[in-house]
């Protein structure tokens, strides 16, 4: 047998595989459109004018693109009564992304470490239990957290959301550092024990220098999770302290004034532009954090 | 020994404990003590304030009274099946389709992929745009001279839910993909070999030989999908916000209007205990044989 058994079921060779595979390069086409579609849709509409949108084709390329729908969704479309379009969620958002992802991700590094490397009794158990708090449905934690907020003095900031998000992120952090770190032999550890390094020196001189592909699958995975997030957003915060994801569901679903599909479309893409970025600069690390936690929806 | 050494000892000692004991006691407060705090919550006669009387089950019998929960249970009974069915077809035949070693695939996959990167409510605005009745689809395709179509699902109550199947299957579908390629890729070289030098075809070699050695992932794809199917709140905000009327509710969205625009406590703590009794019935047997799989 050649080489060429192994390439793939479908062979290049004959005149039927050849047929074959052009229904292959045709079926996997259509997808790409499929999945392509509606980006495509958004960023046309967003650039055409509400004349043009009314009286065209959804499909159609925009005849004179014109940013105009993105200016008024970064700062005057109207969420509700205040017209200040996206800009100050976004920076909501951002606000609550960036400590609770450092939180979560050190906390998570923290505990996987102790739990694989410096192994007490009970550290199964105690992971086990810790791991539920991945796959529960929020729903059951909402109005304890909402009431759990108001007493802290926390309800409706994005302070309460960081803390939020740290709490219930928690789970996934330590799931993938503990899974790291096991794969780690313990004979480092045992020798930097011997001489006389401590838990924190090991953790700073040790372990972290070797966990950089895990910080990085974590950071970009509670990243994504965290700016996507919705429930948590609606849940614990009002008007002025919504994450991005809220107000946008606040502009597409207002009833008042006349529906600007343009300015919705450009206010879509603004919200799913930072965890886009990530996706395609950092595709290879998201898929890791999707293969390890998908779970955690 | 000085006495003042010992306290130094001690925390050296236990200091892994003391770093995974604030964590571990987070985690029981704000997942075990709040899940209580629901369960108990769901025994009361809690409405706009929380009661701490027991009340027995009076808020699972007004549940199980209230038609909206009928059409929250059945809704979720449709948009799970067809949301798992859709993304498992279209996840495998992707899967398989890329595994014949073709030389974009990298590019392909990322394609296929990018909607997990989204938000539900992005997938959702954008796909409450494509199928709005008056401008979209409907509109393109009567363009096209087909002057009577109609497709209207998204305000129409007996078809709203399955918008909801259309941009969910878009959006998880090349999540499987990626899931079954990764199997597949884990298959052993001599077998495909073998299967080869046997004369089996292609068809015969993915659904006798292939498929079956890959059931595993079949099993997690299954797991990840009910998951973000019961759990799922945020594409149906985006896409119906549950209407028209309360048509595509599900359980998810369901629990957030009693508790939070209906301020019935009680009655949402139920159907949320409700969704998490479902959620342990798929997830802990698979925890279960996964920490047993990869523990020590």
């Amino acid at each position: 047998m050649t080489r060429t058994a192994i390439d793939g079921i479908v062979r290049p060779k004959g005149a039927r595989n050849r047929v074959l595979r052009f229904l292959l390069f045709f079926i996997l086409g259509l997808f790409v459109l499929y999945y392509l579609l509606p980006l495509f849709v958004m960023v046309a509409t967003s650039l055409k004018s509400l004349e043009e949108i009314r009286g065209g084709s959804l499909l159609s390329l925009p005849r004179n693109p014109s940013f105009d729908a993105w200016g008024k969704a970064w700062d005057s479309a109207c969420v509700g009564v205040r017209c200040n379009g996206l800009r100050p969620y976004m920076w909501n958002s951002v606000a609550m992304v960036v400590p609770a992802v450092l939180i979560s991700t050190t906390l998570g590094a923290l505990n996987g470490y102790a739990l694989t490397k410096w192994r007490f009794r009970g550290a199964d158990t105690i992971f086990a239990l810790m791991l539920f708090g991945a796959f529960i449905p929020f729903q059951v934690v909402l109005l304890p957290m909402a009431r759990t907020l108001g007493l802290m003095g926390l309800a409706g900031s994005v302070t309460g959301l960081i803390f939020v998000h740290t709490v219930y992120g928690l789970a996934f952090t330590t799931l993938y550092f503990r899974n790291f770190f096991i794969g780690v032999s313990d004979g480092i550890v045992q020798a930097a024990k011997i001489d006389g390094a401590g838990f924190f020196r090991i953790f700073f001189h040790v372990m972290l220098p070797m966990a950089p592909p895990a910080i990085v699958v974590t950071v970009i995975w509670q990243f994504t999770q965290i700016w996507n997030d919705f429930l948590f957003g609606i849940a614990f915060t009002v008007g002025d302290s919504n994450p991005v994801t809220v107000a946008l569901n606040n502009i597409v679903n207002t009833s008042t004034g006349v529906k600007e599909y343009n300015v919705d479309m450009a206010a879509a893409i603004l919200a799913a532009l930072p965890t886009l970025l990530v996706y395609v600069v950092a595709g290879k690390y998201f898929v890791r954090g999707l293969a390890a936690g998908a779970l955690k929806g | 020994m000085p006495t003042r050494r010992i306290p130094a000892q001690w925390i050296e000692r236990h200091l892994p404990k003391l770093v995974v004991s604030p964590l571990f006691a987070a985690s029981l407060l704000f997942v075990y003590g709040f899940i209580a705090w629901t369960l108990y919550i769901s025994f009361t006669r809690s409405a706009v304030l929380p009661s701490y009387e027991f009340a027995g089950f009076i808020q699972y019998e007004r549940l199980w009274d209230t038609p909206r929960w009928y059409v929250a249970l059945t809704n979720l009974f449709i948009f799970s099946g067809l949301f798992m069915v859709g993304c498992m077809a279209i996840g495998i035949l992707l899967a398989i389709l890329l595994d014949q070693r073709i030389r974009i695939e990298g590019t392909i996959r990322a394609i296929y992929l990018y909607p997990m990167a989204l938000s539900f409510i992005v997938t959702g605005t954008a796909w409450k745009w494509i199928l709005n009745p008056g401008l979209g689809l409907e509109h393109v395709i009567r363009g096209w001279g087909f002057e009577n179509f109609r497709f209207d699902w998204l305000v129409n109550p007996d078809m709203a839910i399955y918008t909801v199947v259309i941009a969910g299957v878009w959006q998880s579908s090349g999540y499987v993909m990626a899931l079954f390629l990764a199997g597949l890729r884990s298959v052993d070289d001599e077998i495909l070999k073998a299967a080869a030098i046997d004369g089996a075809g292609p068809i015969r070699t993915y659904s006798s030989i292939i498929l079956p050695i890959v059931r595993p992932v079949f099993l997690s794809a299954f797991i990840i999908l009910a998951h973000l199917a019961i759990k799922s709140f945020d594409l149906v905000m985006a896409l119906t916000g549950g209407g028209p009327g309360y048509a595509t509710d599900m359980p998810a969205t369901f629990m957030y209007s009693f508790a939070f625009q209906r301020s019935e406590l009680g009655e949402a703590a139920a159907s949320a205990v409700m969704m998490l009794v479902t959620v342990i019935a798929i997830i802990v047997p698979y925890l279960y044989s996964e920490l047993r799989r990869t523990g020590r």
